[in-house]
């Protein structure tokens, strides 16, 4: 995500996973669902939790708790899922909850602190002060990225 | 004007004459003497210089021109053909192809032409000065006769016809009409004034001729002769009701006047025509046909339509949605219950399965799209290699849908380019192991049940089983047991193992670094397979089995603890239920045995780490599958039903998913994954 130039706002779709907030560029965001039936695909990483019938297209989904490696929970009433479009890619986000859209002013986006150390750290571009929420920024681009080796591999056996 | 409105059309026909071309190229070069195949060639080489001048492309005009001129020599008997002025014209097509393929793809379809130009004016002007002067004489004659007020000229059977319609009452007239001169649409304004004239009365001639003006190869005028029992002031009136015609000028025949020119052109033809007159009855008739081939050609005109491929690809993809309402139609019919509704809704099922055979039968191509190029690609590629090849293509005008064919081309080349450069041997082998000279690669298409299948045969040297295990051990493959246990079948088999290469020296022909293992993936993910057989000495056969269409297919939906999957019937030899008891083991295996033969028995569950949540009973469902002369059982816990369902992607960012081969979504609006049995079987 390119920082923007001072005086900008960056509109936002705001989202929760384990009582914290995350962030994603509201350009990269398709439509928001509740929970459909999921189907699972068998024998593939194990955060791709399965594919889902999205009016008529087939939507693999992933479940960005187990992406950061959080534990994992029984989706409820509250839990969405975020369909985002990435180059020539539509792939649906699991989130706890997902119910804000907000304008970040450009210059509180600040770059992702150095030390975090956690498995969700790589996957941030920056966090944002907003009022009293701290909105972490999530890079899509590398959340969606899985081992390509295996994809390959898989093209050419 | 704005030309891009018309640069579809222009690509597609130039495509076309360019095929029309090359086809008759190769036609001419078995006959050389056939002046008919030059004409078909010049008429194409001609169209395409009058399109590519509109349309602004000099260097393509400008190529096409040099080669009618040659083409016009060789017409006129002025040229001996001989195997250079074949190359060269042949060279001159390449470029042509490789001009429109630029414009194709949105370049300016320029090129360096100037070396073929050069060629093809060599050619043309190494005897051509005799033909120039002979030129210039016919039209030295030519000219006084133009000067007359009758514009077309006629031959003798023309003349005969006019001199037959006016002994019978008509009356002839010769209709010069033009047009406006911002008309778009002229070959339809032509089309309209036809219509209006043959309403009234026969036309016998038009200048430019039919096709000419089909095409648009006119300015704004042009010269119909009709024969009418209409006044002349009344075909005057008609002519200038058809919109954007700007004059209709009307003279009347005088056939003597005709008559009297057409003695001085032809010798002799002034005997014929009392002739013709004795024998009418058998002068009509011709009369009669030419009538019928207007009208059978005009029919097939109004027969088809072009149709942009992007729009069929729409149809058929609202076609699918309906396809999938359908299937929820039917379930939630089949829980209410209620008779009307189930009425209706079968009604509206078999309906739309006739529709679903038309849009798929309205995709489907011949062959023939992808087998055309391969005649000039496999002289060029014989030439190349010194080798003598004949190509037979049977059944070329099989039908497969269009997603097949696009993909189909590059696997085909691969495996022909194979057979040619490993396959058939150089002349001196073939004859020294009392072959003929020439080598045959056969390329044949035929449909069986749901398949279309392609088969390649060469009578070369066939397969080498001791090379082919001496490449498989040096390239680690395969092990030294392995090797002498292996079948023949086996060891072709290793042909498309990937980093397999059999050619000992790599040639610019075949073997550039992408092997058999490619064309193998390629077909596989097409859904079809392929195989081959090989007699050593004796030549060589690949067989590829490819499905009709890859939309929409028939599948058998089974349940797997909670999950539903879904195993095309393509696939599918028949499904049994068998007792826990009837499993036996061999080697670590689980094995039943079906109708004297020994499965292996594979459970879905366990290879799909399917959750479990119920307990198994005693019984179980067996759908047994084969890949080619392999054969399986899948173990499921019960089997649904078969139906109709349209194959849909993983998408690209799940393109691989292990034997999974796509998804389609249910009735109930679930989707169900595609088991893809060729990954199941080794």
């Amino acid at each position: 995500m390119s920082i923007q130039a001072a005086g900008e706002e960056v509109k936002v779709i705001v989202f929760q996973i384990m009582d914290k907030e995350y962030a994603i560029p509201v350009h990269q965001v398709r439509a928001i669902e509740k929970v459909l039936h999921l189907t699972r695909v068998p024998r593939t990483v194990p955060f791709i939790k399965g594919v889902i019938n999205l009016r008529g297209v087939i939507t693999p989904i992933i479940d960005l708790r187990s992406r950061f490696e959080l534990e994992e929970t029984v989706y409820t009433e509250s839990t969405r899922i975020i369909i985002v479009s990435m180059e020539d890619m539509e792939v649906g986000i699991i989130v706890d909850a997902a119910n804000d859209v907000i304008d970040i002013p450009a210059i509180d986006i600040e770059p992702q602190p150095e030390v975090v150390g956690t498995a969700e750290a790589e996957y941030i571009s920056g966090v944002a002060k907003v009022e009293k929420r701290l909105l972490i920024l999530v890079n899509l681009e590398k959340v969606l990225k899985h081992e390509q080796g295996r994809e390959s591999i898989g093209m050419e056996g | 004007m704005d030309m891009n409105q018309y640069l579809e059309v222009f690509i597609d026909e130039s495509k076309e004459h360019l095929q029309t071309c090359s086809e008759q190229l190769l036609e001419l070069e078995k006959s050389p003497s056939d002046l008919a195949i030059v004409n078909e060639i010049f008429r194409s080489a001609h169209t395409l210089k009058g399109m590519s001048a509109t349309m602004g492309y000099e260097d393509l005009a400008k190529l096409t021109h040099e080669m009618e001129n040659v083409l016009d020599a060789i017409r006129n008997q002025k040229i001996v053909l001989g195997s250079e002025i074949f190359d060269v014209i042949f060279q001159a097509v390449d470029d042509l192809e490789a001009m429109v393929m630029s414009i194709a793809e949105g370049g300016d379809g320029k090129r360096d032409v100037s070396r073929v130009v050069g060629q093809l004016q060599l050619i043309e002007t190494g005897e051509s000065s005799p033909i120039s002067i002979v030129k210039l004489e016919t039209a030295a004659t030519a000219a006084p006769v133009n000067q007359t007020d009758i514009k077309s000229s006629y031959d003798e059977f023309e003349l005969t016809v006019l001199q037959q319609s006016k002994e019978q009452g008509f009356e002839s007239y010769e209709i010069t009409v033009g047009l406006r001169e911002d008309c778009l649409l002229k070959a339809a304004r032509v089309y309209m004034v036809f219509e209006v004239l043959e309403k009234v009365g026969e036309v016998i001639k038009s200048t430019p001729s039919a096709e000419a003006l089909e095409e648009e190869q006119f300015d704004q005028e042009f010269t119909v002769t009709v024969i009418t029992k209409e006044s002349s002031s009344d075909l005057q009136k008609k002519i200038m009701k058809v919109s954007e015609v700007q004059k209709a000028e009307i003279s009347a025949i005088d056939l003597d006047k005709l008559r009297f020119r057409a003695d001085e052109g032809v010798v002799g033809s002034t005997i014929i025509a009392p002739e013709a007159a004795e024998e009418k009855p058998e002068m009509l008739q011709p009369q009669e046909e030419m009538k019928k081939k207007t009208s059978t050609a005009r029919q097939a005109n109004n027969k088809t339509i072009r149709v942009n491929i992007e729009r069929l690809d729409i149809l058929m993809n609202l076609f699918e949605e309906l396809v999938i309402d359908r299937g929820r139609l039917e379930q939630i019919s089949r829980d209410l219950n209620n008779q009307e509704l189930d009425e209706t809704v079968e009604r509206m099922s078999r309906i739309s399965g006739d529709l679903q055979n038309i849009i798929l039968n309205m995709r489907m191509m011949p062959v023939d799209t992808v087998f055309n190029r391969f005649p000039k690609m496999v002289r060029t590629l014989a030439r190349d290699l010194n080798k003598k090849i004949n190509l037979d293509i049977i059944g070329a005008e099989t039908e497969l849908d269009r997603t097949v064919i696009d993909e189909i081309g590059d696997p085909l080349v691969h495996l022909l380019r194979n057979a040619i450069d490993h396959g058939v041997e150089t002349p001196e082998v073939r004859l020294a192991d009392g072959k003929s000279e020439e080598g045959t690669v056969v390329l044949r298409a035929y449909h069986s049940g749901n398949h279309v299948f392609i088969e390649i045969t060469d009578d070369g040297a066939g397969v080498s089983r001791d090379r082919v295990l001496k490449k498989a051990l040096g390239n680690g493959i395969i092990s030294e047991q392995m090797a002498a246990a292996l079948t023949d079948k086996q060891v072709y088999e290793l042909l498309f193992a990937s980093g397999f290469s059999t050619a000992e020296t790599i040639s610019g022909v075949s073997g550039r670094g992408v092997g058999l293992d490619v064309v193998k993936n390629t077909i596989e993910s097409l859904g079809g397979s392929i195989s081959i057989n090989s007699t050593e000495g004796e030549g060589s056969t690949f067989l590829i089995q490819l499905p009709l269409t890859l939309s929409i297919i028939s599948v058998m939906l089974v349940e797997i603890q909670r999950e539903k999957f879904a195993i095309p019937l393509s696939s599918i030899i028949e499904t049994a239920i068998i007792r826990k008891q009837e499993i036996m083991y061999a080697h670590n295996q689980q094995v039943i045995d079906f109708r004297g033969k020994v499965l292996p028995l594979l459970f879905l569950k366990d290879i799909f780490e399917v959750p479990v949540f119920e307990e198994e009973d005693e019984f179980l469902s067996i759908v047994i599958v084969r890949k080619g002369d392999k054969m399986a059982g899948l173990a499921v816990d019960s089997f649904i039903g078969q139906q109709e369902i349209v194959l849909k992607s993983l998408g690209n960012y799940l393109s691989y998913a292990f034997a999974i081969s796509g998804a389609t979504i249910l009735g109930d609006g679930q989707v169900a994954l595609i088991v893809d049995c060729n990954a199941l079987i080794k």
